[in-house]
Order: structure tokens, then C-alpha cells, then sequence
């Protein structure tokens, strides 16, 4: 009975919207007004009917699909509406009409006409809406409230055995190292004291600790009194001294952060919802987190750019490996990609004649450039990963990596990736070299290859570089074949050369993207933000190369 | 006979003021530099057809050991597949050696499906507004916008299908309709990123067709409407058909998005609101970590990847054909 209620009511506004949009169309246009105010008038109507369908779909109790289905029919309709208003010819018994037909028929030919103007420019809407809220997503994500506990709250931090009640930036210097020695243990002070002032490795500390101040902080500050004393008889008192005295004030905040404090965050808001409903979420970390500090955090900050992965902490994680290895990566695609791809663009354009294998290897490279990214990345897998593991894990210039799940293979895979598009683009530049350089060449004796060397290749370099950029562009962002090829989405090293294991930006997205833990997607969302940077960059310097040559050669 | 002219003709004449010592050598002098480099560039050349061959030749070569080999699972039993299991069953799942391709395929084709509801009139109807009515100064401005969205990484769009439009969906609606993965929203993101393709390449076959025929349609008295869609655009039929194909061929082939929105599972329902492996993102799945190789697993990845090399290359294939037609008229 409702269904039919509804299905009723939803005809009912149909008819309504049907005519009404077709006279108000109509007797705009007949009145001599432009026909875009007949149109808008009758998209209005349009757009007014779909919504009361809704409306009345949501009165009689229906959630979801029907709502959306009554108004999307209602708009629908009413457009068919509009766009049906040719007056019948036949009912004229002309061939054309005349008179007042004729007018009518004009106007309504004109309202079509705008109608379907403004629809083609809502395409174009629609995607520039979609950019739009895409990029949202992502700043949505990357900014915003979180909830922060701590193990031990600063103010609660020990100073002479009672909570500090400061905030450790509101503390004197003194007082910190009191805070240090207090609430640290001695072991850690000393590792910081190697790591931090020393700078020395980890395996270098147990040589290290039973060694005098004087020769472990050569050249640090340290009172004279402790010159002779070995680092491991240091007490928490003296050592925390030393790492004040010798450490900005910001680390040593961080030290006592990563000690004891121990933030983490519990809970994360969107950045909408941060500033819509900053009261609500308040009160709601309260309620379930009663030790956790709401504050606004960037994902996307200085630790985040040049932290270690950490799999299971993302408040905590960085992506200095993935962006270490993405550009290793690219550096190798770019180093066998460009010379072999120019090479073949030159071989086409300036040496191939019509022959049937030179058609092949056009075609062939055509069609490359349509075959999907992951059929590459098998490729790699089986080719690089696989059948060339000796090489390409190093193994034959004896390094131990134990596959071939290398930067190296990866590099290979992208590169055969991108080698089609970087052969069309030089291919375009190198044609459009106009042909009076080659003849003036050749016309002074030079031979072919120094005609390409000295004036077309010169004269395409903007057009090679700026397709070269583009298509490394296409590179950085691919994910497919690196997951194929095997890219770790955790290392606890940087990649250190072409035969370590390694890890990429576009992996790390989809890794933290498909973790459950919903903070991975706010990491997700600062990762996008570096990679997008580093797009940005990369096609601002095609367009600086593209202008500086082409102003050069002009 | 003179003296002079006996000189000319001897090989090698005495010295004689003012000439040349030897007749001028006329044919082409061997450059062993530029025979090598010109060899060098062939080879450059002819590396893509190593690699269309060594994909042919690495996919062909795992995908028949899955059916020449025997392999033992767990229990000891031995499992051998013939070629008619891929089209026979309905279940895909290797681990068990039930490997009919169809959920896949219909998964794949579901998702093509809808990027295709949402590229094919979008991106037509933008490359119609910018090849037939938008001013220069709103060409200049609309096309760098979209090339970044045709810029933008595959693995953000899918970020942006998880994290946008699939909860858009679901409160649309409804969360008991809409899983959290599901075929939809990878759909619909993917449409959108096919989006570009599809209006610059239209735009392109659009904007080839001459200025005649609009100019004589107008004077004729058609609107622009009429024009555009009664005169230009069967004008440019081959081009923007070429355009469709191409975005189906990359549709199909789309991984990322697919691997992260559309979930992890075999289904063969038809239903856009479930989560369902599409061919590519079963291979990005299943990769992910170490398979082991030479498992019925790893195998698979290949057959699946034949299937999606042989469809995307047809399908290129067929769009070149268009293209040629479009341009045998028109250039």
C-alpha cells in the first residue's frame, strides 16, 4: 500500500514537473526572452520535482535506494519533459512548419539546445567537483584532532619525588635535569649519552661504555671533575647533567617523551569533524579515554618525513625509507629508461625506413603502451625477480641479499613500464625538428649521426625532457608492478644501494589504506600528500626545463 | 693519344699542377662509428619487441605448467588440471585447485562496467563542451585541471574510493546494503579516473573534423545542438569510439583501485554492493608478501594475467583499427 502510495505521488509530481517545465520553457522563450532563462527555468523545475519525490519517499518511511531512486526518476522525468517539447509537425499536414509553429518550434529548439549546453558544462563540472573532493579527502585526513594518552602525563613527571605540575617547556633547565634523572633510568641516559652526543652506532656501545668522559666526549662540554670517570660508573644525576648540557632543549624534551612520557594516540578526527564538532568530540574522549589530552596534529610533520616505518604505530611511523627508495627507483628507471627510449625514438624518426620489421616495432611499441601496469609487474617478477635473481640480488657482484626483490628489479620493471610512452613522446619531439636543420647539416658535410647529435637532438631536448618527466611522473605513482616485483611495506633499514630490499611510497599508501587500525589512514593520507608534493615538483620542473630551452632556442 | 690524356687515365699519374692527384672516390665511404651507433638505435628499437615477446613468452610458459602439472596437496593428493576447468567450474579458488576463471571475469566486467556508466557520458559530454562551446580562455583553464586528474596516482583514487565514496554509499544506501568493499565504489572512482582519457581523446576527434561542415550546417539554420550532435559527432564517430575502447582497455586492466576498494573475494553475484575479486585485483591480492613459487598460487597469477594481456591487447587493437579509419578520412 505505501509502495503504492509512493509510486502514486511520485507520477503525480511527474505530470506536474512535465508541464510545468514545458510551459514555463515555452512561454519564456515565445516572450523573446533567451532560451538559457526557459531552460534554467525548467531545470529548476527539474531539479524541484526530484526533490519532492524524495520528500514524499521519505515521508511514507522510506530510507535510502527508494529516496534517491524517486529523485533521480523525478529529475529524469522532468528533463524528458523538457526535452520532448517539439510541437508535432504532422499535425500541420506541412513538410515545415510556419507561423506561429514555426516560432514555437524555433524556441523549443533553442531550449534544447541551452539544455543540453548546460548539461555538457556539468560534465565538465563534475570532474573538477571530483578533484575537488578528492583533494579534501585527503587534507581531511592529514589534519586534524587527535586523542593523546600518555603512559605518564608531563605534569606528573617526578621533581624531588613529587608530580612536577609544568609542562616541561614551562621547566628551567635545572629543574630538567633533575626530571631527567628522576624519572629515567641510568641505562637509557647512558645510551642517549653514546647515541646522541657520541653519535655512536649501536654495536659500538658496549666498547664504548667502559671508556673514560674525556675520550668518549672529545670535544663535548663536560665538567673537569668527571674527565677521568668511565661512562658506565656515571650516576643519573651526572649523566643527565652531561646530555643537558650538550643537547638542544628540544631533544632532551624528546628523550623524556619517548622515555616515559610515551604518547600515543588513541583516537583520530577528520578535519571537518574537528572544527564542526570540536565540543562533541571533547566530551566523547572524556567519556572513553579519561587520561587522553585532545590536540590538533598534523599527520604530515617533520618526524613523519624523516622517521623509520614503524608497522605498528601510526602516530608514531615515518616514511623516510619509502621516500629513500622511491627515488632510488626512479633514479634507475631513469637511467636505463631515457637513453634506451631516446635511442629508439631517434632509430624511428631518423633511421627507420618503411619496412615491414620497422612497422613491427612501431606497432609493437604502441601497443606496450596500452598493456596494464600489473602485466609488467609479472613480468618483473618472473624476468627480474626470478630468472635474473643472480644478477639482480646482487649475488654475481657478491652482496648476500637473499632474492631478488630488489631496488634494482623494481627499477628494471618501471623503466620497461614507462620506455613505450618516454619512445612516443621523444618521437613527437624529435618530428617536429623541422626538416630545413637536418638539410642545412647534411649540406655542410656532416654525417647523419652528427646532424642528430649536434642540431635535431638539441632542438627536441624540451619536447624529450618535458615527456621524459611526465612519463617518470607515471612511474612514481605506480603501485601495481612494485607489489608484483615484491616491495616490502616494512624495512628496518633504508635501502642503502640497488641490491637492497626495498620499500615505496605508492606501497606504503596501499598498505596503510587496507590496515584495519583507522590512524594507518590518516598516516595514508600524509604519505599522499609527500607523494603529490613530490608529483607537483617534478612536473613543475618539466614546465621551468620546457620554457628555459624553448626561450633559449627561440 | 697525348700526353695529358694518358695521365687522366692512369691510375696514378704523375704530379700534375692544379688538379686533383686521383679521380674522386664517388661511392659511400665505410663509417664504422655510424654503422655501430645506427645499430645501437635498432637494437634500442627492437628491445620492445624482446619485451612484447618475453611477456607472451613468460605468461604462456607459467599458465601451461598449471595444466602439465601434477600438484600434491597437504594430503598427499594429487591434483591435475585440464584447460576446460577454467571455463567449466564457477568457483575460483586455487588453494582448493577450483580455478574457473568466471567469477573473476565477472567481477571485471561488472567493474568496467560501471567506470564506463560514469566515463563514457561524462567524458563525452566534457570534450563536447570544450571542442563545440567553450571559449579559448575556458579551454586553457579546464584542460591543465583535468590532465592532474588523469595525473593523479591510481593508489589515491583508491584511497578516495575507500575513504569517500564507499561511506558516501553506505549512508546513502544503507550499511546492511553497502559492504565496506564493494564493486560500486571502485567502479565509480575508476570511471572517474578514465574520465580524462576519455574527454581528450574525444576532444581530440572532435576537434579534427573540419570547420566546413559546422559552417554549412549553421547556415542551414541548425542550432549548435543540432550541429554537434547531427553533423560533428557522427563526423568524428571513429575517433570517439577509438576513445571507448581504450578506456575499457584500461578499465580492465585498472589494478589499485581495485585492490583496495572492490575486497578480496571470489564471487560471482552480480551485485555492485558486494565486495568481488576482479582479475587484476586478484593478482595485486594475492602477490602481496612472499607466494611461493611454483605453487598452483603463483601459476595462477599467470593464467589470470594471459587472459588480461590477450583482452587488453585485442582491445587495443581494435582501437587502433578505429583511429586509422578516422584519420584515412580526415588527414
Amino acid at each position: 500500500m505505501e509502495r503504492l502510495a509512493l509510486i502514486g505521488s511520485f507520477f503525480f509530481t511527474l505530470l506536474i514537473a512535465t508541464q510545468g517545465s514545458i510551459t514555463s520553457a515555452t512561454v519564456l522563450a515565445r516572450k523573446g526572452h533567451e532560451p538559457k532563462f526557459g531552460a534554467l527555468a525548467g531545470g529548476l523545475l527539474a531539479l524541484l520535482s526530484g526533490v519532492v519525490a524524495a520528500l514524499a519517499a521519505a515521508q511514507m518511511g522510506f530510507g535510502g535506494w527508494p529516496i534517491v531512486l524517486a529523485g533521480g526518476l523525478g529529475s529524469l522525468g522532468a528533463l524528458t519533459a523538457l526535452w520532448r517539447l517539439t510541437p508535432d509537425l504532422a499535425q500541420q499536414g506541412h513538410a515545415l512548419p510556419t507561423g506561429e509553429h514555426m516560432q514555437r518550434n524555433l524556441a523549443a529548439r533553442k531550449v534544447r539546445s541551452a539544455i543540453m549546453r548546460w548539461l555538457f558544462a556539468a560534465s565538465i563540472g563534475v570532474a573538477l567537483l571530483a578533484l575537488t573532493v578528492l583533494f579534501w579527502t585527503i587534507i581531511n585526513k592529514t589534519v586534524g584532532l587527535v586523542a593523546v594518552q600518555y603512559s605518564v602525563p608531563p605534569t606528573e613527571l617526578l621533581l624531588n619525588g613529587a608530580p612536577c605540575g609544568h609542562e616541561l617547556d614551562e621547566l628551567p633547565n635545572e629543574a630538567l635535569v633533575d626530571v631527567l634523572a628522576e624519572n629515567v633510568r641510568v641505562a637509557r641516559l647512558r645510551v642517549h649519552l653514546l647515541a646522541d652526543i657520541a653519535q655512536a652506532a649501536q654495536n659500538q656501545w658496549a666498547q664504548l661504555s667502559p671508556q673514560a668522559v674525556s675520550e668518549v666526549l672529545q670535544g663535548k662540554k663536560y665538567p673537569p671533575s668527571l674527565a677521568n670517570v668511565p661512562i658506565n660508573k656515571l650516576d643519573a644525576n651526572q649523566t643527565a647533567a652531561l646530555l643537558v648540557e650538550n643537547l638542544p632543549r628540544a631533544q632532551i624534551e624528546k628523550i623524556l617523551f619517548d622515555e616515559v612520557v610515551q604518547p600515543e594516540v588513541v583516537s583520530s578526527w577528520t578535519l571537518w569533524e574537528s572544527i564542526a564538532h570540536r565540543e562533541k568530540i571533547e566530551a566523547e574522549a572524556t567519556a572513553t579515554y579519561p587520561n587522553a589530552n585532545v590536540v590538533w596534529r598534523s599527520w604530515l610533520n617533520k618526524d613523519f618525513l624523516t622517521g623509520q616505518l614503524d608497522p605498528r604505530k601510526a602516530d608514531v611511523t615515518g616514511v623516510r625509507p619509502a621516500v629513500k627508495g622511491s627515488l632510488m627507483l626512479i633514479a634507475i628507471t631513469i637511467l636505463f629508461a631515457l637513453p634506451i627510449g631516446v635511442g629508439a625514438a631517434i632509430y624511428l624518426e631518423e633511421y627507420a625506413t618503411d619496412t615491414w620489421y620497422n612497422r613491427i616495432i612501431q606497432v609493437n611499441i604502441n601497443n606496450l603502451a596500452g598493456v596494464p601496469s600489473i602485466i609488467y609487474g609479472i613480468l618483473g617478477l618472473a624476468i627480474f625477480v626470478r630468472f635474473l635473481e643472480h644478477i639482480t640480488s646482487g649475488q654475481a657482484f657478491g652482496f648476500n641479499t637473499a632474492n631478488g626483490r630488489t631496488v634494482l628489479s623494481g627499477g628494471f620493471t618501471l623503466a620497461l613500464l614507462i620506455l613505450p610512452l618516454i619512445i612516443i613522446n621523444a618521437q613527437e619531439a624529435i618530428r617536429a625538428v623541422p626538416n630545413s636543420l637536418r638539410q642545412a647539416s647534411y649540406g655542410l658535410g656532416a654525417t647523419q649521426w652528427q646532424t642528430i647529435w649536434h642540431h635535431v637532438l638539441p632542438y627536441a631536448l624540451p619536447g624529450i625532457l618535458t615527456g621524459t618527466i611526465l612519463a617518470i611522473s607515471r612511474a612514481i605513482g605506480e603501485t601495481a608492478p612494485l607489489i608484483l616485483v615484491g616491495g616490502a611495506t616494512y624495512l628496518t633499514q633504508d635501502p642503502d644501494g640497488p641490491f637492497s630490499i626495498f620499500t615505496a611510497l605508492p606501497l606504503l599508501i596501499y598498505r596503510w589504506t587496507t590496515l584495519p587500525q583507522a590512524e594507518f589512514r590518516n598516516a595514508a593520507a600524509a604519505a599522499i600528500v609527500v607523494l603529490l608534493i613530490m608529483l607537483l615538483t617534478l612536473n613543475s620542473i618539466a614546465v621551468l626545463l620546457r620554457n628555459r630551452f624553448s626561450r633559449r632556442l627561440a | 693519344m697525348s700526353q695529358e690524356a694518358i695521365i687522366t687515365r692512369t691510375a696514378r699519374p704523375a704530379l700534375v699542377f692544379g688538379r686533383p692527384q686521383h679521380p674522386p672516390v664517388l661511392t659511400k665511404r665505410a663509417r664504422p662509428t655510424e654503422t655501430a651507433i645506427q645499430a645501437f638505435l635498432f637494437l634500442c628499437g627492437a628491445l620492445s619487441i624482446v619485451t612484447t615477446i618475453t611477456i607472451v613468452f613468460v605468461l604462456g610458459r607459467e599458465s601451461l605448467h598449471i595444466v602439465t602439472s601434477k600438484y600434491i596437496d597437504a594430503s598427499g593428493q594429487v591434483h591435475t588440471i585440464k584447460v576446460w576447468d577454467f571455463f567449466n567450474t564457477l568457483q575460483w579458488q586455487p588453494h582448493r585447485y577450483k580455478v574457473g576463471i568466471a567469477p573473476l571475469v565477472s567481477a571485471t566486467m561488472m567493474s568496467s562496467a560501471i567506470a564506463m556508466l560514469v566515463a563514457l557520458p561524462l567524458g563525452l559530454g566534457s570534450a563536447i563542451y570544450l571542442s563545440e562551446y567553450a571559449s579559448a580562455k575556458t579551454r586553457q583553464i579546464v584542460k591543465p585541471v583535468l590532465e592532474v586528474l588523469a595525473g593523479v596516482p591510481t593508489v589515491v583514487y583508491g584511497f578516495f574510493a575507500l575513504q569517500f565514496v564507499t561511506p558516501l554509499l553506505q549512508d546513502l544506501l544503507g550499511h546492511e546494503t553497502v559492504e565496506i568493499f564493494n564493486v560500486a565504489s571502485a567502479g565509480l572512482v575508476m570511471g572517474i579516473m578514465i574520465l580524462p582519457l576519455v574527454a581528450s581523446m574525444s576532444e581530440d576527434a572532435l576537434s579534427a573534423v573540419p570547420r566546413s561542415l559546422r559552417e554549412a550546417s549553421h547556415g542551414l539554420g541548425a542550432t549548435r545542438l543540432e550541429t554537434t550532435l547531427q553533423i560533428v559527432l557522427p563526423a568524428a564517430l571513429s575517433g570517439i569510439a577509438a576513445a571507448f575502447i581504450i578506456a575499457i582497455s584500461r578499465a580492465v586492466g585498472e589494478t589499485m583501485i581495485m585492490a583496495i576498494a572492490a575486497g578480496a573475494r571470489p564471487n560471482l553475484a552480480l551485485n555492485p554492493f558486494e565486495s568481488a575479486w576482479t582479475m587484476t585485483g586478484y593478482i595485486a591480492s594475492i602477490s602481496g608478501g612472499d607466494l611461493a613459487f611454483d605453487t598452483l598460487d603463483y601459476n595462477s597469477i599467470f593464467a589470470v594475467g594471459l587472459l588480461l594481456f590477450l583482452l587488453t591487447l585485442g582491445l587495443n587493437l581494435l582501437s587502433r583499427q578505429f583511429v586509422a579509419r578516422f584519420r584515412a578520412v580526415y588527414e
